[in-house]
């Protein structure tokens, strides 16, 4: 109880926020609005799990949402040149391992700062893209909404499919030995290094795997609409990192869990609609989201100086 | 001698934990005053108390006579106390005379900064320190030494009456300690009372007028340092060497100006705080205890021994203090031969490490010792000469290779590199054995808190139990998790690299015994230390390492003084 206090404290608000809507607001509780809504937020559940690696590790990336973008439209592009839909998953999820591969290896081979190589990609993918496609969108031919399925299905899908990916990296961070190195990196990198571990390789294997991630979520994206927007992904990032520190994950590495990004991420996503049911004016969902991360930081650094004393 | 720092039964408690339970503690003017005490005794909670970090439950504390209630750090400063920790606290990217000028100068916003004035006083604070160091150097540039010599300076600047140095010569070597001792009892000479913190006995012994052993948050007694000297401080202090110009700047003799010097006024200028000159002649080398100021401790308590000292502090007899061999070593498990590391800065190793056997590597520190364990474990591999192992000829290019190999090492600084703290022990414990412990990538918690289990009852590491963070041990109890972690990887060859720096007594001679019993089980170890007793009692062969060579190798009795001179290159290394 007392090492997952975090982790317990943003359970119970988003318990209680989901309390005081099933008395006040019992209509957010209705499947098809509330399944909708969980599917659009899918693809950034997946980008945070992701981003929650990197952190535990003692890394930052601030690229995803441009290289989401860049995921998307390639994506979108090959699909409405009529190749199949799984050849566009894959290309998808593959370009985005080589942007994080790209990440991953100027900051763990040239031991670059992660916040700034991924500043710099986070640039030179959004521009390159603007520059490339110059704004115009992309329709999809049919076939790829929903991958060709009804509406309901394919809406299962993509949240089964962010449920998969947040299960197995949940699994693999608590009974792997590679999970263990993760937080062993991220808790002290040259500690790490003398105990036999190499740090730099657990460095580049998680920039990939967000990469990685981060084109799956473009494809769980993609799908969700009929055509691809070029300058989709935009706060991405931020919204991830939000939802990682909300969720309790230190971002000095070495600390946190994916239940705590899981509880953490929908507490950030339950607000917006949360306050429509409950008549608050829309104008403070931002300033209310703001607070939010605000407290977590707060609570944390209390904890630290608890700590330290 | 009139007493600067009274404390009378001062209590202190952290929640549920007493961490203090009744303190009394005097210190003079003009004294230096030893605070020992194992870890956790109180001894950093009784400084924070004097420096006005905490604040004390009960009991009282005097400063210059008068009874201070609630003192801040800014009183504590205000009324010249001045703490020099370890890692000294500079801003490593201002220059010494903008850190010296930002603890001493006033602190108003808009002040004009007059930087000649600033430059000109660092550079006179550094010179009455014998210190040469630039008052535009930046202080990230300097060593460890030089920037405690710069928080000295600041001590000095400010007046202070009560300097307390935690301990100062933890990473220091032989030479920069005698000019910190030069320092301290220069301090002395000019009225400073001065609280000094070592685990060190002989330091204690060759610096300290008296000594104040804390054990479990009170204090058991205070004592005079005097006649009853160990041998090891009788020949730390022998050999000490005998300057051509003895005086207690290391410059010599022109830059003292004894006679002509002014008082120095200080800032906060009370009657007080203004430091003497220093008498001529005082703090001369020549002897320990010829450099006592006047006025001796109070003469009705006799001088304390060590075993008396080391008994006080732990409350109990420690045996023996170096556990011996049994027997004779057997197989050579490791040679080196002519092993170079260009950017790992040895060049030249030949040594043979027997199994069962305990080689020392004596040295000052930057000597080479640790370049060495960092190139055997991989860390910066070798670029020439040849390591083999059981007489094969193998090549060890990264830690994985090492570990493959049988070469364990537990590195220095085990609070930074040692132990994960906010890992738990158990993990800690099965950091560096997971291929074996774990087959397939699946982590198994049954397996993992067997084992930690089993270590922690084969090394009795104290602990709340394996789930425990690394860093809720005390640091004698990281050390062996440190020990355990590697243990578990069962090596031929074990490098520890000052295990005991920073342990108590207790569990330094635990670590020595568990060292030597690791040895008798046929393991072959080597063994850096600073700590120069130690390396003389554990060691069955001494290696002497000198400006990243070999100089010397030499049998286990051999005396301090020849391992010393060794490690100094024989008259060359000092004034």
């Amino acid at each position: 109880m007392k090492r997952h206090f975090r982790e317990f404290s943003v359970t119970g608000a988003l318990l209680l926020l989901l309390v005081s809507l099933a008395i006040f607001a019992p209509n957010f509780f209705e499947p098809q609005p509330l399944l909708s809504r969980l599917t659009a937020a899918a693809p950034k559940l997946v980008v945070a799990c992701g981003i929650a690696l990197v952190i535990l590790s003692r890394q930052i990336d601030i690229s995803v949402g441009s290289l989401f973008a860049v995921c998307s439209l390639s994506a979108g592009l090959l699909a409405a040149a009529k190749l199949s839909l799984p050849v566009a998953v894959l290309a998808s999820v593959g370009l985005g391992a080589v942007g994080g591969a790209l990440n991953g290896a100027l900051v763990a081979v040239l031991r670059l700062p992660s916040i700034v190589v991924t500043l710099a990609t986070m640039v030179m993918w959004r521009e390159g893209l603007r520059l490339a496609q110059q704004g115009v969108f992309v329709n999809l031919p049919d076939g790829v909404q929903w991958f060709g399925l009804p509406m309901a299905a394919g809406q299962g899908i993509v949240c089964g499919l962010a449920l998969v990916v947040l299960l197995a990296l949940a699994y693999a961070l608590r009974f792997l030995a590679v999970g263990r190195f993760v937080y062993a990196v991220g808790s002290d990198a040259e500690a790490a290094r003398l105990a036999g571990i190499r740090p730099r390789l657990v460095t580049f294997g998680v920039f990939i795997l967000l990469g990685a991630l981060t084109g799956l979520a473009a494809v769980m994206n993609l799908v969700q609409s009929p055509q691809v927007d070029p300058s989709t992904g935009r706060m991405l990032e931020l919204e991830a990192i939000a939802a990682v520190v909300v969720g309790g994950v230190a971002v000095s590495g070495g600390r946190g869990n994916l239940w705590g990004v899981l509880a953490g991420f929908l507490l950030l996503a339950c607000i917006t609609p949360a306050l429509t049911y409950l008549d608050v004016k829309p104008y403070w969902d931002k300033a209310i989201q703001g607070a939010v991360i605000l407290l977590a930081v707060v609570a944390d650094g209390v904890r630290r100086r608890k700590l330290n004393r | 001698m009139s007493a600067v720092l009274q404390l009378t039964s001062v209590t202190k408690s952290f929640g549920a934990v007493r961490a203090l339970k009744g303190v009394s503690f005097e210190l003079r003017a003009g004294e230096v005053h030893a605070l020992l005490g194992e870890n956790g005794a109180g001894k950093s909670t009784l400084i924070k108390i004097i420096t006005g970090a905490h604040q004390p439950d009960g009991g009282t504390l005097e400063i210059g006579g008068q009874q201070v209630a609630q003192l801040t750090p800014q009183a504590a400063h205000r009324l010249g106390i001045a703490c020099i920790y370890q890692q000294p606290a500079l801003f490593p990217d201002l220059t010494v005379s903008e850190n010296i000028g930002l603890r001493l100068e006033s602190v108003s916003v808009l002040r004009r900064v007059n930087w000649s004035a600033r430059r000109e006083r660092a550079a006179q604070l550094l010179q009455r320190l014998g210190a040469d160091i630039s008052p535009d150097a930046e202080a990230g540039s300097l060593s460890m030494p030089e920037q405690q010599l710069v928080e000295i300076a600041c001590a000095l600047g400010a007046g202070a009456r009560i300097v307390i140095m935690d301990e100062p010569t933890a990473s220091l070597t032989q030479k920069e300690q005698h000019r910190l001792f030069t320092v301290v009892r220069e301090l002395r000479a000019s009225g400073v009372g001065v609280i000094y913190i070592s685990h060190r006995l002989e330091e204690i012994f060759a610096l300290a007028d008296r000594v104040t052993v804390l054990r479990d948050g009170e204090s058991v007694g205070t004592r005079n340092i005097g006649a009853g000297q160990s041998a090891v401080a009788r020949c730390m202090a022998n050999e000490r060497p005998e300057s051509p110009h003895p005086g207690p700047l290391p410059g010599g003799e022109g830059e003292r100006q004894p006679a002509t010097r002014p008082a120095v006024r200080v800032p906060f200028a009370e009657p007080l705080t203004t430091i003497l000159p220093l008498p001529s002649g005082e703090g001369r080398g020549e002897g320990v205890r010829d450099s006592r100021p006047a006025g001796p401790p109070n003469p009705s308590t006799p001088p304390i021994t060590e075993s008396e000292l080391i008994r006080l502090m732990v409350g109990r007899e420690v045996s023996s203090i170096y556990p011996a061999a049994e027997g004779e070593p057997g197989e050579v498990v490791l040679a080196l031969s002519d092993l170079g590391c260009t950017a790992g800065g040895v060049r030249h190793i030949t040594l043979d490490v027997r199994a069962g056997e305990i080689v020392g590597l004596a040295g000052l520190v930057g000597a080479g010792r640790t370049e060495l364990a960092r190139v055997l474990f991989g860390l910066t591999p070798a670029d020439s000469g040849e390591i083999h192992l059981n007489g094969h000829s193998v090549s060890i290019r990264s830690p994985q290779e090492a570990v493959a190999h049988g070469i364990a090492y537990v590195p220095e600084d085990r609070r930074r590199h040692g132990v994960i703290l906010e890992m738990p022990i158990a993990h800690n414990l099965t950091m560096a054995i997971h291929p074996r412990l774990f087959p397939g990538t699946w982590l198994r918690f049954g397996a993992e808190r067997s084992h930690a289990l089993e270590s922690m009852r084969d090394l009795a590491v104290k602990a709340a139990g394996p789930d425990a963070p690394g860093g809720s041990l005390s640091g004698g109890n990281q050390q062996k998790v440190a020990l355990a972690r590697w243990l578990a990887t069962k090596p031929r060859v074990l490098i520890l690299d000052e295990p005991t720096q920073g342990v108590d007594v207790g569990a330094k001679s635990e670590i020595h015994k568990i060292i030597r019993r690791l040895a008798q089980q046929g393991m072959a170890v080597l063994l850096i230390s600073s700590d120069l007793p130690e390396v003389l009692g554990m060691s069955d062969r001494i290696a002497v390492m000198r400006g990243a060579e070999i100089v010397a190798m030499m049998p286990r009795g051999t005396e301090a003084h020849a391992v010393m001179a060794a490690a100094l290159g024989q008259g060359r290394g000092e004034s």
